[in-house]
């Protein structure tokens, strides 16, 4: 505890000290390395430069059609990026789809999120619910190696009033309609669960078991990178006892995709 | 009135129909752009020290990390880990030597994990030349608070404002509030825990 703390207080010295006595903190440090940026020729009619990375921000500057651009870096749906005449300013990607197209993509507006969203390869996500009466808490990683088809890793805690259960599991999903917005799902796992009732109460030994899983949800495309997911667990825990435990699991939670 | 407008309207049109064939001539040179090459700083790491009033046994110092995805211009999902050191309850202070809990059971660590909320994104302004983009922001986060010798399911609400002096580097001022069950000494009660701090952030 002592060195942990001890640490992060160094580090956080380390950075401020950092900050106020590197040059390049406050100084624009792409200046002339333009040949380190990918440049675009703009194809919409114009874009519009805003002074922030977000929608409300003001429009200071304009760059017409033909004009070049130099691609800075990109934070959340924004790119950052320099005109010609030296102008920096930030440019949402919806104002720069044509732009970015390459020469064998065809440019349909709209749609490109939802499809990104249907071709999905990875996804991560949290959610909190449930679990038998005590408080869950999930973080799950997903590979979707079909339209149809992904593997998921959770990891889980539930902490209830007697108790502080830890399982950790590996499942299928398969998801029937792929391409709906809202779009159901089906899965099968199986994993390690550990009980560990609190030692003020009762006097018993920590337990692991085994525990198989069947679940059903949906998930619910939102916009962008995001998507919102609500599912029903049964889990069936293997226990060494003559009777297996059966634990139901309500959440709800929010993923992004990539 | 109306008819020679319109006869004057139809006509250049007509003349480019006919004269050069095809109307759409986009003429954009596209060069190919690599998406995946452009340097994304959609991730914050960060450090953060303050103050933490753990309810009955005072205000100790708290230092903790944390991590946040930026989802969009308006969500966040952040992570947190932060460690502190109970102090002692009044009725330890005031009774002498009854003592509540070992010294083990004093460290006090807290997790969460949730979503973020920029309500109010902005611009602030030091004197004419200097711009720094801000928010103030919502969180709300689900984690556990382990104290006392025990794991308890904690929720987390606060808010915050983040400040961010060049692309990468922002400063936060938080404020939290932690919202536990706890029983001590075998009465059961629901603990809030606010929490104050500052963080140093760097986007990646």
């Amino acid at each position: 505890m002592q060195r942990i703390t001890f640490a992060i207080k160094a580090s956080l010295l380390y950075i401020v000290l950092l900050s106020f006595f590197s040059p390049s903190v406050f100084a624009e440090d792409d200046g002339d390395q333009d040949d380190q940026y990918q440049q675009v020729i703009v194809a919409e009619p114009f874009v519009e430069l805003r002074t922030g990375p977000g929608r409300g921000y003001p429009i200071f500057h304009i760059v017409e059609r033909d004009e070049l651009l130099t691609l800075i870096k990109k934070k959340t749906q924004w790119f950052k990026v320099r005109s010609n005449k030296g102008r920096e300013g930030w440019v949402h990607e919806d104002n720069m789809q044509k732009t970015l197209l390459t020469k064998d993509e065809n440019f349909q507006a709209g749609t490109s999120s939802q499809e990104e969203f249907i071709h999905r390869d990875w996804e991560f996500g949290v959610l909190g619910g449930d679990f038998g009466g005590a408080t869950s808490l999930t973080l799950y990683g997903g590979w979707n190696f079909t339209q149809n088809l992904s593997t998921e890793l959770a990891v889980s805690q539930a902490l209830g009033n007697v108790s502080d259960i830890r399982f950790a599991s590996v499942s299928l999903v398969h998801q029937a309609f792929p391409e709906w917005r809202v779009s159901p799902f089906v899965k099968l796992g199986a994993g390690i669960i550990q009980t560990k009732p609190f030692t003020t109460l009762i006097q018993t030994l920590d337990r692991t078991d085994e525990v198989v899983n069947i679940g059903l949800g949906i998930k619910t495309y939102v916009s962008r990178q995001y998507f919102v997911r609500l599912e029903y667990v049964n889990y069936t825990i293997l226990t060494s006892r003559n009777d297996n435990d059966e634990v139901e699991e309500w959440k709800l939670g929010f993923s992004v995709f990539f | 009135m109306v008819m020679p407008l319109f006869a004057a309207e139809e006509s250049p049109e007509d003349e480019q129909t006919i004269g050069v064939g095809s109307i759409f001539d986009p003429k954009v040179e596209r060069r190919e752009v690599e998406r995946e090459a452009i340097d994304t700083e959609d991730w914050e790491i960060g450090a953060y020290y303050g103050i933490i009033s753990i309810e009955d046994f005072g205000t100790s110092e708290l230092v903790g990390a944390r991590v946040a995805y930026h989802v969009t211009e308006d969500f966040f999902i952040e992570g947190s880990y932060a460690l502190s050191t109970a102090g002692l309850s009044s009725f330890e202070r005031l009774s002498g030597n009854v003592v509540l809990l070992t010294d083990e059971q004093r460290e006090y660590t807290q997790f969460n994990i949730g979503l973020g909320f920029n309500l109010l994104p902005g611009e602030g302004f030091i004197g004419e030349d200097l711009a720094f983009t801000s928010s103030l922001y919502l969180l709300a986060a689900l984690g556990g608070t382990d104290f006392a010798g025990e794991q308890h399911s904690t929720i987390m609400i606060g808010g915050g404002y983040r400040v961010l002096f060049t692309d990468w580097l922002a400063v936060h001022l938080t404020l939290k509030e932690h919202i536990y069950d706890i029983e001590l000494l075998g009465s059961a009660k629901t603990a809030n825990d606010l929490e104050i701090s500052t963080s140093i952030a760097i986007y990646f």
